[in-house]
């Protein structure tokens, strides 16, 4: 049992950290946020340049051999600086996918330049009535000749817009909401009959409904093996849960330092605020809360990579859970703090507070995980 | 980083495990599980066994006379013994005053009272609270004034656990009026024995018998019985309180809590409740190895401690609140001798159910002594985030 990070590790810590203070200071990331395509692409070339788009995968698939720890240290700084390159649908999650599960000609074609920033992917999963259930899909596809065609709907799918390819999860046999009979297909972002509407959402991602209009997709266009897809998927979202909690304690930092900040120095009745007794408790609270989200993130972390499925998925779930709560916790309490200016568009404080209630709904909130914990702990 | 355990740690947790069972007496076990109050012998004869076998003071360094062990070894040693049922380790001696003498006590201190800390053959208690200091604990009043070689001390203790049990009490003691609160306090060893030290028993809201006042009239200390420096007794209640803080989250004996909780309902609405106090304990687990491992590497439990505190008491609330819960109004039946007693009596309603009101009400100490949370919400409003 060791808890401390190796050298390199701590290495790539300052070298995060270096970047988010650099390129992420809160006028230069507005300014990203109003670009095109919401996200620089010299940013994301310096992360090919830096090795953090393959610190994760194993050598032998041309990564660098680190695993979620290393995805842990970058996210949670990514979660300070609010970063908005599409490192979680991309690498976490595509790229992680295609290590897992695709063929060795997939990850020469997909998983190899991905790594040198030059594919970028998208999960399309969720449809309008499936709400954080994986399996409730109807998206259809249905056998054409040797390959497959494919019909239906996909919603919010982020970094569907600058995904040179899409993973969608697509029925191919069963009924709705059962998990088998479903399989992963990667399509082309600009395959015919695949249209998009795009739009920012609340923390200034990028997303996209994707309607698919007989999209035709080869036989070597499956990720994994036909009607298994299942699996593969839910794997990969608890590994993506994983990450996205690391981003979550990043917020919390920052969100937490920026409150302590303004309570030291905002004054009333004479004094700054923070020497009052209740707004002491409730910035312990904080700190409290920030603390234990690091503690789940690092057990999850530390336990993602576990042979057993079902330690993974308590491991995620447990730490979704806490990440909710702290999250909520933390951002409803800094804009409490910050008074009338915690809830104008001008401080930084309002930018973590959507991030943070974003992240609870994503991949399932706090109660959906209580739930898959609670069941996953009594089957044990 | 890594959370997989070594062959030899797990041959550790082994030896542990076997010790345990070949130890522990039965009857004892049987104590923790169905939730009745220990008796002094329950405490005193385990701990005498690990005492003999040198785990007693597992927390101490080689050259006082612990194990050295690592972290890990202590995060398993804690584990285990939970796990195996076995009464927790009273911490007066052995987590309290022990690391104070071996930190600032003389050679002659040292030789004299760490062995019968190590082995148990010396019960200690906690001369800390007074009426009039309880969470302003620099306030205390207890006066020892010096003559010749003695001191002679006046005053009262409160809320003292097991002073009814105990040879020794570790005091903080005025003997100077004019200083700073903080300023005129000493460290006072006392013999119980001693003539002008009475006990009155103060009985718990659940009925049991745990805490005291002790009485102190004109008991005549020898001043070789002073620790540290006159008037910096402070320092040394410090320290003591910050090693309290740590081992007071009591995690192991909380993850028991919980898997006995998850045999007690089956009820989906109380399973979630369940899980969610069963990640609480998860997060206040990896919390504690955090700290524990940034102190392997040298430093000190700081005010971080603190925290720990806080939560791993409202987590032992919790676990009790549930357990009440789980018996609905089977929690109602009052059944003092299934508690107290050897006894014949059975269960009113379910096994499970004359310990569970008793316990709730009980615990809700633990957001009170040893700091209260508001206390400790205070120590790092200060500390850590410089309110």
């Amino acid at each position: 049992m060791d808890l401390s990070l190796s050298d390199e590790q701590k290495q790539l810590q300052e070298q995060a950290e270096r970047f988010v203070r650099d390129k992420y200071a809160f006028d230069a990331r507005r300014k990203i946020a109003a670009t095109e395509r919401g996200w620089l692409p010299e940013n994301w070339a310096q992360f090919a340049e830096l090795g953090w788009l393959g610190m994760s995968f194993s050598e032998e698939d041309g990564g660098y051999g680190g695993g979620p720890i290393e995805t842990m240290i970058v996210m949670e700084q990514f979660g300070k600086g609010l970063v908005l390159e599409p490192f979680l649908p991309t690498v976490v999650l595509g790229g992680g996918m295609i290590a897992r599960s695709g063929s060795k000609a997939q990850k020469e074609a997909l998983l190899a330049p991905m790594i040198e920033g030059k594919k970028q992917f998208a999960l399309a999963w969720l449809e309008r009535q499936s709400r954080y259930n994986l399996a409730d899909v109807s998206l259809k596809a249905t056998k054409e000749g040797a390959g497959w065609s494919l019909s239906g709907h996909k919603g919010v799918v982020y970094n569907a817009a600058s995904a040179d390819h899409i993973i969608v999860l697509a029925r191919t046999a069963g009924s709705a909401r059962e998990p088998k009979g479903l399989t992963l297909f990667i399509v082309d972002g600009k395959a015919k009959g695949l249209s998009r509407r795009d739009y920012p959402t609340q923390d200034s991602l990028r997303a996209s409904e994707l309607t698919f209009d007989k999209v035709s997709a080869g036989a070597d266009a499956v990720l994994g093996k036909v009607d298994e897809g299942f699996g593969i998927v839910e794997d990969g979202v608890d590994r993506a849960i994983v990450a996205l909690c690391a981003e979550a304690t990043g917020c919390m930092d920052a969100i937490n330092a920026a409150t302590l900040e303004y309570i030291k120095t905002r004054k009333q009745f004479g004094v700054p605020i923070g020497k009052f007794q209740v707004l002491q408790h409730r910035m312990v609270d904080c700190f409290t809360n920030a603390q234990e989200a690091r503690s789940m993130t690092l057990m999850a972390s530390l336990k993602i990579d576990d042979k057993d499925p079902v330690v993974r998925a308590k491991a995620a779930s447990g730490a979704k859970v806490q990440i909710g709560k702290s999250g909520k916790f933390c951002g409803q309490s800094a804009v409490q703090m910050h008074g009338g200016m915690g809830v104008t568009d001008e401080l930084s404080v309002s930018h973590y507070f959507k991030r943070l209630t974003m992240i609870d709904l994503m991949f399932g909130n706090q109660q959906h995980h209580l739930t898959r914990y609670s069941n996953l702990a009594m089957a044990a | 980083m890594d959370l997989a355990l070594k062959p030899d740690h797990k041959a550790f947790a082994d030896e542990v495990r076997d010790f345990a069972r070949k130890n522990l007496s039965p009857a004892t076990k049987e104590k923790t599980f169905s939730g009745k109050h220990y008796d002094r012998d329950d405490h005193m004869v385990w701990q005498q066994a690990l005492g003999k076998k040198g785990w007693l003071a597992y927390t101490w360094p080689r050259k006082f006379g612990g194990p050295g062990w690592d972290v890990t070894q202590r995060f398993l040693f804690e584990n285990v013994l939970a796990e195996e049922g076995a009464p927790r380790i009273l911490p007066f001696g052995p987590k309290m005053v022990g690391p104070v003498i071996y930190t600032f006590g003389n050679e002659e201190q040292k030789a004299r009272f760490l062995p019968g800390i190590r082995e148990s053959t010396v019960s200690w208690c906690q001369g800390y609270s007074e009426p009039g200091a309880g969470s302003d604990l620099a306030n205390l009043r207890t006066r020892a004034v010096r003559e010749g070689d003695h001191y002679i001390v006046n005053g009262q203790k409160t809320w003292t656990s097991y002073a009814h049990w105990g040879d020794w009490i570790f005091c903080l003691v005025r003997t100077n009026t004019e200083a700073k609160a903080q300023e005129g306090i000493s460290f006072l060893l006392i013999d119980m024995k001693t003539p002008g030290v009475t006990v009155r028993p103060i009985i718990m809201l659940d009925g049991a018998h745990a805490v005291n006042d002790v009485f102190l009239d004109n008991v005549k200390v020898p001043v070789a019985n002073l620790v540290g420096k006159e008037n910096e007794g402070w320092t040394c209640a410090k320290f003591l309180l910050a090693n309290e803080r740590l081992g007071i989250a009591e995690v192991p004996s909380s993850k028991r809590g919980v898997s006995m909780l998850r045999t007690l309902s089956d009820d989906p609405s109380m399973a979630e409740k369940i899980a969610d106090i069963d990640l609480q304990v998860q997060a206040l687990e990896m919390s504690e190895l955090r700290a524990l491992s940034t102190m392997a590497l040298g430093g000190a439990p700081g005010p971080e401690a603190s925290i720990l505190k806080v939560r791993g008491s409202e987590i032992q609330q919790r676990i009790a609140e549930l357990a009440m819960e789980a018996c609905g109004e089977y929690a109602a039946p009052y059944q003092p001798g299934m508690l107290f007693q050897d006894t014949n009596e059975t269960p009113i309603g379910p096994d499970h159910a004359p310990p569970a009101a008793p316990r709730y009400f009980n615990m809700r100490k633990t957001t009170i002594y040893g700091g209260s949370t508001e206390v400790q919400k205070n120590i790092v409003s200060k500390a850590i985030l410089g309110l």
